[in-house]
């Protein structure tokens, strides 16, 4: 009997190791996939927003190419130094990675960030024409060469409610003024039926959070006009500061203005829970990223479906002179962008969530992660993800907003679907978007100097000209820290300046 | 077992015949002897110089330096104490001090009031007994560093003042840990009475301290918005709607001084309510039969037993509370303004934009102003201490 057991046993793993032989044979045989047995490492933010499509399609990738893409994730605020760590020691153990385009001046000047000028041009596929310009030509860009593949679409637009508007016989706002308008109108009324005060306007101001981006949405309109190239932080011959002038003091006034308006508790809210207010129906206006597009659809979450609007963002008919530093009405001249005479500048706030190589992987994996974030922006795969709320990705091709069936398809009304689309057209479409702060530490100079300064201001600690001053003196401060001939070359670089 | 088996082995060499080999052998015992005590320590120390020195040395040249990144790696550049002098003179002053009001006529009186006081702490030490001239000096350098943190927080306290970071840390330190102890010691005393259910209570007001502070600090961040929350009605009665503690600067330090109270209240219970049993009794019954009042067994006979635990838990509490970052930066992220910000969160804010040497002058400072108030409470509370031993 024991004797049977084993030769049944034997002759069976022969059989097994043949057919695992053979199957392993034809495997190699049928075809030698691109990028057969690669692995490689992509780091983003713990989700679930742009982790879960790069997770989610990973698979089909490595079916298609044969690599394999590990997608690690990490605490949002510890994504950037993160990053840098493993560069800054020569660990290099992340491959790829999805993060702000907006601290690629840090990556790119110690040469940690492969040129992928040469791939994008080489690829058709990605169908690079097809991204929006503004991505194309600044938020990919750095001194000229492309760094980074576009996979999310930032920018922030004015969010309203179309049914009260309309009941009102409203107009959505053009300028900043009459978005303070609309917000007195509904403020203190019952705007979801349930016998509750609801508010005028909900604008994330929370300190230390992503609130400082809703000031530059704000003072942008009155800060640029002449288009991406001009800049709006800084003058491009000194690197002196825009945020201590009069159009600045008129962005902040509004700004502050919109907080009578608002939660009562408005400077502790974050996006999150201005999201949260204006999806239950307690917001007549909101100014967000495209989210609350999306968000106002699910019906697990939403009061709002099919009342809610967008807009590009509110502008000014009046802009700052530079030379003199007041504001002074816009003409052919000064505001050639101007629509009916206003001044907008939609704000591209942290740029859109973006794929990048590690410059010191190997050329093999290197080649592997370029062709994963192709895949991922090919219209294909993009074009499904961006009407997905959870994935977190917005807009960015051209094609994503001119493709109405996409929408439809996700469950948004053909009316909100022209109408979200719209905004974003407009804004994308316009060539004096604002390019967000791309400088080496641009952290210290927003969320520190910026961010403390505004909060305080909101708090009575200071008043509107002292919390100016106080910008003007930390971002000088900082510049001649960092040395402000090269933080004015960073500036002029990713302003798409070319240093020669 | 093994080192005892050697040294036999040795010592039983030693006793060998052989007399010049003897001698060698004892002079090489007796130095092995000398240094076994350094080299079997040496590991140990090893180790703390590796865990806690040397990264206390590299933070203070960090704190020296400036941090930034540069093609193949990252450069410190030493700047010498400019990052201590921004904070303290330079444009981080209103972030770290404060900012500096008009000095009123009640501010005046407080300083007036503290000079009095420390001035009259150093009399009666140089009438004392235990005078010495370095212990005058000290003490003279620790009243003067006194005076200084009073005039600070006067300072940024009158007129259109706002304090700094380093300020409110001080009000969380001072008045939180001291409303934690008077807390905690009264629910203490009325533990240790025989009360129904005391087992329960014990276990009740032992709760908090499991939770974790980012869930206390929503639960505060709930109780004080006075639109949501269960105390909505309350508020509501008194006419305070559409409001939230967060949005006024006083309001937001006391909700996080509050929900930091909630939490460490029970340390302080649970920790004085086991000094408060292991009192002798026999002093206690002594004292209720020469007919004592309640109050004088209090102060004569159960507050002397527990001082030397009271010392104990108040400093660890304060170091804890020097370090509190969790509750203002979930509470209120610092807010409004910088109201509520500590001098951790202060170092945090900083680090997390890469201003390395910035956030560990933040870091350093605060570990000046711990040592300096943790020392001077010692010398402030030893001698009653000593007094208070029988």
């Amino acid at each position: 009997m024991k004797a049977g057991i084993g030769q049944a046993g034997a002759v069976s793993a022969l059989a097994l190791l043949l057919a695992g032989g053979i199957a392993l044979w034809s495997g190699t045989a049928a075809a030698q996939l691109k990028h057969e047995g690669v692995e490689a490492t992509v780091m983003t933010f713990t989700g679930p927003q742009i982790a879960e499509p790069l997770q989610r399609r990973a698979p089909d990738f490595k079916e298609l190419t044969g690599a394999t893409i590990n997608v690690v994730t990490v605490p949002f605020s510890d994504l950037y130094s993160k990053l840098l760590t493993d560069f800054a020691t020569g660990t290099n153990s992340i491959d790829g990675m999805v993060f702000a385009p907006q601290w690629m001046g840090d990556y790119i000047e110690p040469g940690y960030l492969e040129d992928l000028t040469e791939r994008v041009n080489a690829d058709d596929a990605i169908q690079w024409d097809d991204v929006a310009p503004f991505f194309r030509d600044f938020s990919a860009t750095y001194n000229g060469r492309i760094y980074t593949i576009p996979l999310d679409g930032d920018f922030q637009m004015v969010y309203y409610r179309s049914d009260l508007l309309d009941e009102a016989g409203l107009a959505p706002p053009k300028t900043w003024e009459d978005y303070i308008e609309i917000a007195r109108t509904f403020h203190g009324q019952d705007l979801n039926g349930d016998d509750k005060a609801d508010y005028g306007s909900c604008i994330a101001k929370k300190r230390n959070a992503q609130s400082y981006w809703m000031v530059i949405s704000v003072a942008g309109g009155f800060l640029q006009s002449q288009g991406t190239g001009q800049g709006a932080f800084f003058n491009t011959e000194d690197m002196g500061p825009l945020f201590n002038n009069e159009a600045f003091g008129k962005a902040l006034d509004i700004y502050a203005e919109t907080t009578q308006y608002g939660p009562p508790d408005e400077i502790n809210l974050d996006v999150g829970d201005t999201r949260g207010l204006f999806t239950s129906g307690r917001c007549a206006l909101s100014v967000d990223w495209g989210d609350i597009g999306t968000l106002a659809i699910d019906p697990a979450t939403s009061k709002v479906q099919d009342k809610v609007g967008a807009v590009i963002l509110p502008g000014s008919s009046q802009v700052l002179d530079r030379e003199t530093g007041q504001l002074v009405d816009c003409d052919a001249e000064r505001c050639p962008h101007a629509v009916d005479g206003i001044n907008h500048a939609p704000f591209a706030a942290f740029g859109g969530w973006s794929g990048a190589v590690n410059a010191n992987s190997s050329d093999e994996v290197k080649a592997a992660v370029y062709d994963f974030f192709s895949y991922m922006s090919q219209p294909e795969q993009a074009n499904e993800d961006v009407t997905i709320g959870i994935t977190g990705f917005n807009p960015y091709r051209v094609s994503q907003f001119e493709n109405l069936d996409l929408w439809l398809k996700a469950g948004m009304s053909e009316a909100a679907a022209k109408d979200y689309l719209g905004a974003i057209a407009d804004s994308l479409n316009n060539p004096n978007m604002v390019l967000d702060l791309r400088i080496p530490q641009n952290q210290r100079y927003e969320q520190i100097v910026l961010d403390t300064a505004i909060h305080r201001m909101l708090a009575g600690e200071i008043d509107r000209d002292q919390a100016m001053a106080d910008i003007e003196t930390g971002w000088n401060e900082i510049t001649e820290e960092l040395g402000a001939e090269e933080q004015l070359e960073a500036y002029k670089a990713t302003l798409g300046i070319r240093a020669d | 077992m093994a080192a005892r088996d050697d040294q036999a082995a040795l010592a039983s060499l030693a006793r060998a015949p052989a007399p010049v080999r003897s001698r060698l052998w004892d002079g090489l015992t007796r130095r092995l002897d000398q240094h076994a005590p350094t080299v079997f320590i040496m590991p140990a120390v090893l180790v703390v110089l590796a865990m806690s020195i040397f990264p206390l040395l590299v933070s203070l040249y960090l704190s020296l330096s400036r941090f930034r990144f540069v093609k193949g790696g990252f450069e410190l550049k030493f700047i010498g104490l400019l990052n201590y002098r921004k904070l303290l003179l330079g444009s981080e002053q209103f972030h770290f001090l404060g900012t500096f009001g008009e000095l009123s006529a009640a501010g005046w009186a407080v300083l007036g009031i503290a000079a009095f006081g420390l001035i009259a702490l150093l009399v009666r030490y140089a009438r004392g007994e235990g005078y010495t001239p370095a212990g005058l000096l000290w003490r003279a350098g620790a009243s003067a560093g006194v005076f200084l943190l009073v005039l600070l927080i006067v300072l940024t306290n009158s007129g259109n003042g706002h304090p700094g970071s380093l300020v409110v840390t001080l009000f969380y330190v001072g008045i939180g840990v001291l409303a934690q102890y008077c807390i905690g010691l009264g629910l203490a005393l009325l533990c240790a009475q025989n009360l129904p259910g005391r087992k329960f209570f014990r276990v009740v007001f032992f709760l908090p301290m499991m939770i974790t502070p980012v869930g206390i600090a929503y639960t505060f961040r709930m109780l004080s918005d006075t639109t949501k929350g269960p105390f909505t009605p309350i508020w509501q009665y008194f006419g305070w709607t559409e409001t939230s503690w967060l949005v006024d600067p006083w309001g937001a330090r006391l909700a996080v001084m509050i929900g930091d109270a909630w939490q460490w209240i029970p340390f302080m219970f649970v920790v004085l309510l086991v000094a408060i049993e292991s009192q002798p009794q026999d002093q206690r019954e002594a004292a209720l039969v020469d007919g004592a009042s309640r109050w004088q067994v209090f102060r004569y006979v159960t507050w002397p037993a527990i001082l030397p635990v009271t010392v104990t838990v108040v400093l660890i509490r304060m170091i804890e509370a020097f370090k509190i970052i969790d509750l203002p930066n979930v509470l209120t992220n610092g807010g409004p303004g910088i109201a509520s910000e500590s001098m951790t969160l202060h170092a945090y804010v900083a680090w997390r934009a890469l201003d390395l040497g910035g956030s560990t002058a933040v870091a350093y400072l605060l570990l000046f102003v711990v040592v300096f108030v943790c020392l001077s409470m010692l010398a402030l509370t030893r001698p009653a201490e000593s007094e208070a031993r029988p």
